[in-house]
């Protein structure tokens, strides 16, 4: 449950984060950091909180540009990237990257919580 | 402790970010920042703009004077309606901004030699190129005049203040596709810019090829005697603009021929090897007409015109309604530029096609030595000026170039930048597009005009590139004029690189403009242009080479025009987009008996019925449009290439016309048909035509076998982005036409606009552009023409008052301006 719990947290400041214009656009792995130290868990279970939560924001967020513009554009860019105009491959890809960074990010913040309390 | 995993992960995830940060090699290129680029907050999923986009807004901005409203068409086409002119080129600016930014600005980066600034030294020789023949240079010279005329200005800073205006309010998650995939950002418009822009249009039309080094070395290796058959002065054939027969006044300029002619002109035995980065299509050109009431079956003029140019995506055209106290005008509009260019008002409506004319030359300079501070004029040392040109490039130190300037123009071509070899030798450049002028003032003025007065007043300040304007106006009057600042030459003036020691060589003056080849309600009852030479002969002034003016379109579209009555728009949009190739037309009869049946084989039979039924149409179906046009350019290197072969400079290639002329004169013989490298043999034009047929069906099978063989597919028209990057632009576009045809698609390049006016008493127009409104990749209204264009359909044009605007049912959005 707090897994769950933990998740929807990290995706709401990561959303609240990403909305700030001026930031740069890596500005939510800090924000991943900073929301695994409140969430306190372990590094793995941190890793996949970090992982699953931007994965869904990234991919989520792609597919709400994504399904109104009928794919025209994701279509194009799957074919300058090497991905054979494959558009739910450039979906999945934009997902990835995100729950990588923010994996990283929350397991790189359990890591320092931890270190803190010891 | 914990130190040790934390520190592992926190350099991991900085590494990460930091990776997914920076441009890595993607092939020949780079790729994007890709954790900003596939960012859905930052990146690209930003410009994934929704298919039932609304464009409805209401803008409150600074810069404006008063409300201005913009009403969009079903087709994104903005009607704008203000009160006072620099509002209605404010947000023109503004629009094209918001559409338009990054094409507008990527071409002014072309034209100023800046792209090695946002992408890297591989443009750095383009950007030489461009720098080196003085196109910032012409552009800053221009931006004076038209700065200095007052109307032009106020319209310029207006439009500036729009574009700028966009630019500030842009968040960086809107910016431009184009700029999240190369990585950089777009900078403040100027009026330079706009200048840049313009001149980017003269380098296009008038200025492109190093033509006098090419003809230079090609006289010096075939002689004088051959080189005048390769290149002759007029082709027999030609159907001029102004008709065969007209007289012409006495010239006003009476031009010099400079006495060292034979010895240090003709004589001169220089070679060169240069490499031009960028050379403008051969077929920049277009076709224009109008027609008098007497041949319409309404009785008002019609006027057409379609500007044949390289086909982009976005497109170079932006189409938009601008209507103030002043005027009301719609048209065809360059992003990068205020005003409509190519348009129709509600008095009168205007074209243009190019007029083709040489308007640049080159000059060997002498210098006193390698500092080039003192060059050899008339007997005398003169003191030279210096010009530097510094070109940024990224991630590498400046690219500083030092131009000498003389009084032929800048020094183009020195050791820094040798035209051959012989490195030590320096080539100056004139080029009427280095003079400060105003075209942007012809355009202002076109879109107010109200009658023939009117459209010559417009067009009598304009200079270059130079231009055939046609004029049509609901009061019944039709017109031509081939209008620039043209240099009255002696004959073959600049057709090869002249002497700069001597200045009986300069430019001796210009053709006064009344001097110009023009028309106004000729008996007939059309006027016509498609790139040929405007005159014949008789014309006091030397034209240049016949080569530069293509003469086949011409050809079709007058003998068309003449044998039309009671003629409708249906007709005119039939007669724009006709696929009939005419010079097969001319070809065929000529070239079809050369080939002696009897040696072919049951094979080649096939192929040679098809050509043989073929009903000399380019359209898209057509298997023998293909044959026919593979036989000819076949023909064409087995005619020519065993003469070119022999040099190893290069060489201006003769045009198939000069074939076609040949064979007509000599009745089937002609010297170059002999290959030269097999001595004991005598080829003639049916040996030669007959080889090259036999070559050509093999070519046809394979293409037959991977279907291919029709036109349409064999031609495969492709309109590309400016980058090139096909998932950008819109391949395989099947259609027909072709360079001989009044529709002259080719593969990448052709009728950039077409438009249709019927000038009754409420203007009923039809037009469209191979493209779509928004630039945006990610837009649904990015190429929504090209399908109909391809297909020779037409949009009618929305041509209403506000009024009507505001409860017409092609309108769909509205966008109010106003003060904030």
């Amino acid at each position: 449950m707090k897994f769950f719990l933990s998740i929807i947290i990290t995706v709401t400041v990561c959303w609240l984060i990403s909305s700030i214009s001026f930031l740069p656009w890596y500005s939510f792995v800090i924000a991943a950091l900073a929301t695994a130290m409140v969430t306190k868990h372990q590094p793995l279970p941190s890793f996949f909180v970090g992982f699953i939560a931007l994965f869904l924001l990234w991919s989520i967020w792609a597919l709400a540009k994504d399904v109104p513009n009928k794919h025209l554009l994701s279509t194009k860019v799957a074919s300058i990237l090497p991905l054979k105009g494959n558009a739910t491959l450039l979906v999945i890809i934009t997902g990835f990257v995100g729950g990588l960074l923010g994996g990283l990010g929350a397991l790189t913040g359990s890591f320092l919580k931890n270190s803190n309390l010891k | 402790m914990r130190y040790l995993p934390f520190s592992i992960s926190a350099v991991i995830t900085i590494a990460l970010v930091t990776a997914l940060n920076v441009q890595l090699p993607l092939g020949k290129t780079k790729s994007p920042r890709l954790g900003y680029f596939l960012s859905p907050q930052t990146g690209f999923w930003q410009n994934a703009e929704p298919v039932d986009v609304s464009f409805n807004d209401e803008i409150k901005i600074k810069g404006i004077r008063n409300t201005t409203d913009v009403y969009f068409d079903d087709r994104l086409v903005p009607h704008i309606y203000a009160d006072n002119d620099a509002d209605a080129y404010f947000v023109q600016g503004f629009l094209h901004a918001k559409f338009r930014l990054w094409q507008m600005e990527f071409q002014t980066y072309i034209a100023a030699g800046r792209l090695s600034e946002i992408t890297d030294e591989s443009k750095l020789p383009t950007d030489k190129y461009l720098r080196r023949l003085g196109l910032l240079y012409g552009a800053e010279n221009s931006l004076k005049a038209m700065e200095a005329d007052a109307e032009t200005k106020n319209m310029m800073d207006a439009y500036t203040a729009g574009i700028n205006s966009y630019i500030n309010q842009l968040k960086a998650s809107d910016m431009p596709f184009e700029y999240k995939l190369m990585n950089y950002q777009p900078e403040p418009w100027t009026n330079l810019k706009s200048a840049l822009f313009l001149k980017l249009m003269s380098f296009d039309l008038a200025g492109g090829g190093e033509d006098d080094f090419l003809h230079t070395n090609t006289k010096n290796f075939f002689g004088i005697d051959t080189y005048r058959q390769l290149f002759p002065d007029v082709m027999d054939s030609l159907d001029p603009i102004v008709p065969k027969g007209t007289t012409f006044a006495k010239p006003s300029i009476t031009v010099k021929i400079p006495e060292s002619y034979d010895s240090l002109y003709i004589g001169k035995t220089d070679s060169f090897k240069i490499l031009q980065p960028i050379v403008p299509d051969q077929d920049n050109g277009s076709n224009n007409w109008a027609v008098d009431g007497s041949k319409t079956q309404s009785g008002k003029p019609i006027l057409c015109n379609d500007p044949h140019l390289g086909l982009n995506l976005p497109s170079l055209w932006y189409e938009v309604q601008i209507t103030t106290p002043s005027h009301s005008t719609y048209g065809a509009s360059f992003p990068g530029s205020p005003a409509v260019i190519i348009g129709f008002n509600d008095s009168c409506a205007w074209g243009v096609t190019n007029a083709g004319r040489d308007v640049k030359d080159f000059y060997e300079i002498q210098f006193k030595d390698s500092t080039m501070q003192e060059y050899w004029l008339n007997g005398a040392w003169k003191k030279s000026e210096f010009r530097q040109e510094i070109i940024k490039v990224k991630g590498k130190p400046n690219d500083i170039e030092t131009i000498a300037m003389t009084v032929f123009g800048p020094v183009m071509y020195d050791k820094h930048y040798p035209a051959s070899n012989k490195t030590d030798k320096c080539y100056a450049v004139k080029w009427k597009a280095h003079d400060a002028s105003n075209e942007l003032l012809t355009f202002y003025k076109l879109d107010r005009a109200k009658n023939y007065n009117d459209y010559v007043d417009a067009i009598s300040t304009y200079q270059c590139p130079g231009q055939n304007f046609v004029f049509a106006s609901k009061t019944g009057d039709i017109a031509i004029r081939q209008q620039g600042a043209f240099v009255a030459k002696w004959p073959h003036q600049g057709e090869f690189v002249m002497p700069g020691t001597d200045s009986s060589y300069m430019w001796q003056g210009i053709i006064p403009n009344t001097e110009n080849a023009q028309m106004l309600n000729p008996s007939r009852g059309f006027v016509s242009s498609a790139n040929q030479m405007a005159v014949d002969k008789t014309y006091p002034y030397y034209l240049g080479e016949a080569g530069n003016f293509p003469i086949y379109r011409g050809l079709i579209i007058n003998k068309k025009l003449a044998a039309m009555k009671n003629i409708t728009v249906g007709d005119m949009q039939e007669m724009q987009t006709n696929d009939d190739n005419m010079f097969a037309q001319e070809a065929m009869p000529v070239m079809l008996p050369l080939i002696d049946v009897s040696k072919i084989t049951a094979a080649e039979k096939q192929y040679f019925d098809i050509l043989k039924a073929w009903d000399l149409k380019n359209t898209p179906n057509s298997k023998g449009a293909t044959i026919f046009k593979n036989w000819c350019d076949t023909l064409m290197t087995l005619v020519y290439n065993d003469e070119y072969a022999l040099s190893t400079l290069p060489l201006r290639k003769p045009y198939e016309s000069t074939l076609l002329e040949a064979l007509i004169e000599g009745k089937g013989n002609y010297a170059f048909a002999d290959n030269i490298s097999t001595p004991k043999v005598k080829e003639t034009m049916a040996d030669v035509a007959l080889e090259a047929f036999k070559r050509v069906t093999k070519l046809a099978e394979a293409l037959d076998n991977d279907n291919i063989l029709a036109w349409g597919n064999f031609k495969d028209t492709k309109v590309s982005h400016f980058t090139k990057i096909d998932a950008l632009g819109k391949l395989h576009v099947i259609n027909g036409g072709g360079s001989y045809s009044i529709n002259a698609t080719k593969s990448e390049h052709g009728p950039s606009w077409r438009m249709i006016v019927h000038l009754t008493d409420t203007i009923e127009a039809y037009g469209l552009y191979p493209g779509g409104q928004s630039g945006n990749p990610g837009s649904r209204y990015y190429d929504t023409f090209i399908d109909y264009w391809a297909a020779g359909k037409y949009y009618p044009l929305l041509f209403i008052k506000q009024l009507e605007a505001t409860k017409n049912n092609r309108v769909k959005w509205h966008i109010t301006f106003s003060k904030a």
